[in-house]
């Protein structure tokens, strides 16, 4: 299979750049593939029909668990603490998933804004978490290492960049597994699928959890690539954000996220940098010209419909 | 060549490194067969993409234009004073609002329901592509009904002022609630909605007055427990396939 | 004992003022044939949709070798060997052709589907080939299925209910939307597949020469009852049946025809 091989050529690429990238770039890119993830969690779930506009209940529990781990607990190790989001995640994700794979379209999309605008009330209103404000972390360690600024920021973004692309490669396995196509056919026939014997909220369920797992662990690589966590994490909007570049890149290929996002980010911090007080126009208006000139082009948007069979 | 262009630009973007480079004149003719077999018509996806991208635009624009300084409209609280109803003293600005919100959610159940427009509109939502055979403009009847809803929003705006502070971002909060209203309610159902309203509203001043801690969360809760038992909303009608 | 294989005794059923089973009492023995007629609205597909789960039953009962069944959802109906095709083609149009049937063959071979295995292995799809060269598809293999004509997404739909082993089929006007000329083949083709299964099958069906061919038995639908229930010949000979099922002059030519 082809995916496979070319994501690992990215990533290796990716890697060797790293030193000789502008330490700003290094920054947009461990930002961006950290937000990626959970826009690809976000493409398994919408191919199966979860519209979800509540990951930020995931992306803030794992990036609070991060936040938490390492200054209550001392735990400063950057894999460890992205496994940690990584588990918390999950586990919610699976508790929760046992009432929200029972709802469909926007039903579920209001009820995963309201279960993140919930974790959202409960940050705000908690003083021992910095409430607004948050709280920061300290530096990173890599295998009881502590390193300086700029190498701590490169191995930051090398595990950013390993844990994305190879999320990505075991997502495009999923994609292409019998829980991956079965849940496209949900998408379309979800009794078909029934009288084809198989549950459609187990698979449902299996796909959420996915959703939240990628969430939490970009939530917890956030933390430590900003230092800085905060309940905005959690709120709707960003949750909001992250379908749109989810929608905007296309979910019909798992590198599509980590692309979009980076496109997304890219063109957010150039717009905040050379139009301080207009950037949110700035960043509309390149959407919307996405969206109208490029029609053909946003092909995985219509392609709904239809997805050549094998993958690539 | 500028045809070129564009159609290498559409393969592109959201395309699979299958190799079609090789072959560009045929990945452009397989495009085009592909985009025959899709739906062209339109899509609800991209509407939330435009309204969104829309949004932004329109949050600056508004700092552009007005500034970022909170804008006081209460003069017409002041110029309409007070009247006592059951011993309780309402401002009569408030009870003018209340009237308005019930006269105008009359004329939309009315319009959906009495006119042959309202018909026109739901036999569109009810199924798309039959209404196009039997010849109604489906793309006007989008438009018009978007149209129709943004000056809603622009009116709930509006006559909101001066009861609040307006300042950049007020768009955001209600966002949230209106579609917390139209689940709860129900899609699809005036009397859903109007009813939706009632209970967020009075949720929220319960909320309020009685435990002010819990103002962001009651509403996210009680859809959650509408959600819970009945999935469709209060008025929504459940949707069984036949088969 | 021959016991029934599945056993539906006093269904009823309505929607509002809508009489769709009227004390429907139906009892069908394992690997038996049976054909099912009535006019439109009579309430076939009712039946069919509670006995795979689809709808419950106000009152009565659906017995399964002797386990009852009633409230049971399609989804365990089908693992216990009862499936079903759709009077209009149930499939997935955002997949490709092929798709849908490896879709099938992974729901009918693994109880949860599994997250980390490939669905597209060689040894299933050449299942699913051989499946579609079969019903004479393969040609659309990679296309969606939107593009199938009618009749073609009608055998498609069929496949997609006979991937898998079955104790009782149940095929909702599977003829119908396909052409005279391809119309027994698809039977001859059906009947051989359930043959080897052993399997019990009941086909709703308005084609009298379809119900003539291949069924030894032939129930008979009005208004949410049963009228009749015997061999197609004391069926199509009874009174009622006639009246408002078949209609009068039908009847005359297959007479004539057996004559």
């Amino acid at each position: 299979m082809r995916t496979p091989l070319s994501l690992a050529a990215l990533l290796a690429a990716l890697l060797v750049a790293g030193p000789l990238m502008p330490s700003w770039l290094v920054f947009l890119l461990t930002v961006a593939f950290a937000k990626g993830l959970v826009v690809l969690g976000l493409l398994v779930m919408m191919r199966a029909g979860l519209v979800s506009f509540g990951q930020g209940l995931y992306y803030g529990l794992g990036a609070y668990a991060a936040g938490l781990a390492t200054n209550l607990l001392g735990v400063t190790d950057a894999i460890a603490l992205v496994a940690l989001g990584g588990v918390v995640s999950a586990a919610s994700g699976y508790v929760l998933g046992f009432v929200m794979a029972r709802y469909r379209e926007i039903f579920f999309a209001m009820l995963s804004l309201a279960l993140s605008m919930i974790l959202y009330g409960i940050l705000v209103r908690s003083a021992a978490l910095g409430s607004t404000d948050g709280f920061n972390l300290p530096p990173p360690s890599f295998f009881g290492f502590a390193f300086d600024g700029q190498t701590s920021r490169l191995l930051v973004y090398a595990l950013t960049t390993v844990v994305a692309i190879g999320s990505a490669m075991a997502l495009h396995r999923f994609i292409n597994s019998p829980a991956g196509v079965i849940g496209e056919a949900i998408l379309t026939n979800e009794i078909r699928v029934e009288y084809l014997g198989t549950s459609v909220t187990g698979v449902l369920h299996l796909t959420y959890v996915i959703g939240a797992t990628t969430a939490g662990v970009g939530g917890a690589l956030i933390a430590i690539a900003a230092g800085h966590i905060d309940p905005d994490l959690a709120y709707w909007t960003t949750s909001g954000e992250f379908v749109f570049v989810a929608i905007l890149s296309g979910i019909g290929h798992v590198a599509a996220p980590l692309l979009g996002t980076a496109v997304f980010e890219a063109v957010r911090s150039f717009a905040f940098q050379y139009s301080p007080y207009t950037w949110q126009m700035v960043v509309g208006i390149s959407m919307l010209a996405v969206i109208l000139f490029l029609p053909a082009g946003l092909w995985s948007l219509f392609a709904r419909r239809y997805r050549a069979g094998g993958a690539a | 060549m500028s045809h070129v262009l564009i159609i290498d630009a559409a393969n592109v973007v959201g395309s699979r490194p299958d190799g079609w480079w090789k072959d560009r004149a045929g990945a452009a003719r397989r495009l085009h067969e592909r985009l025959l077999v899709a739906d062209t018509s339109y899509d609800e996806i991209v509407l939330v993409l435009v309204t969104y991208a829309a949004f932004l635009v329109f949050e600056d624009l508004i700092k552009l234009i007005w500034g970022v300084d909170p804008y006081f409209a209460y003069q017409p609280y002041e110029l309409l004073g007070r009247v006592l109803i059951g011993g309780i003293g309402f401002a009569v600005y408030d009870v003018g609002l209340f009237g308005l919100a019930i006269v105008i959610g009359v004329a939309a159940w009315w319009a959906l329901e009495r006119t042959r427009s309202g018909k026109l509109l739901r036999a569109v939502i009810h199924d798309r592509e039959i209404s196009t055979a039997m010849g109604i403009n489906v793309a006007r009847m989008f438009t018009a009904t978007f149209v129709i809803g943004a000056m809603l929003g622009a009116l709930g705006g509006a006559i909101t002022a001066p009861a609040i502070s307006v300042v950049p971002g007020i768009g955001v909060d209600v966002i949230v609630l209106a579609f917390a209203v139209s689940v709860i309610g129900g899609l699809g159902s005036v009397a859903g909605a109007a009813v939706g309203a009632l209970v967020v509203g009075l949720a929220r001043a319960c909320a309020v007055h009685f435990l002010p801690e819990v103002e962001l969360f009651v509403i996210y809760a009680v859809m959650a427990v509408v959600l819970a038992f009945r999935p469709q909303g209060l008025f929504g009608r459940p949707a069984v396939r036949k088969i | 004992m021959n016991a029934p294989l599945i056993a539906a005794r006093g269904l009823c059923k309505r929607f509002g003022a809508v009489v769709a089973a009227d004390n429907v009492t139906v009892e069908i023995a394992p690997g038996e044939t049976v054909g099912i007629i009535g006019a439109n609205g009579a309430g076939k597909t009712t039946f069919v949709n509670m006995v795979t789960g689809y709808l419950k039953p106000d009152e009565g009962v659906i017995l399964f070798r002797g386990a009852e069944i009633t409230r049971m959802p399609p989804r365990e109906v089908t693992r216990l060997g009862i499936r079903r095709s759709f009077q209009v083609a149930q499939l997935f149009p955002n997949l490709s052709v092929r798709d849908n049937v490896l879709v099938a063959l992974a729901c009918t071979e693994q109880t949860r589907p599994t997250p980390t295995a490939i669905l597209r292995t060689s040894a299933r799809l050449a299942k699913a080939n051989e499946i579609l060269a079969r019903i004479g598809v393969d040609g659309l293999a990679d296309r969606p299925t939107p593009e199938l004509s009618q009749g073609q997404r009608k055998l498609l739909d069929i496949a997609l209910a006979m991937v898998g082993r079955s104790s009782v089929l149940l095929l909702d006007e599977p003829t119908s939307g396909i052409s005279a000329q391809e119309k027994l083949p698809l039977m001859d083709l059906v009947m051989e597949a359930v043959a080897a299964e052993s399997a019990a099958v009941l086909f709703v069906e308005h084609d009298m020469e379809v119900i003539e061919r291949y069924a030894p038995r032939v129930i008979a639908f009005y208004e949410g009852r049963v009228i009749a229930d015997g061999t197609p010949l004391a069926v199509l000979a009874d009174s009622d049946v006639k009246r408002y099922v078949v209609g009068a002059e039908l009847h005359r030519r297959a007479e004539g025809v057996r004559a």
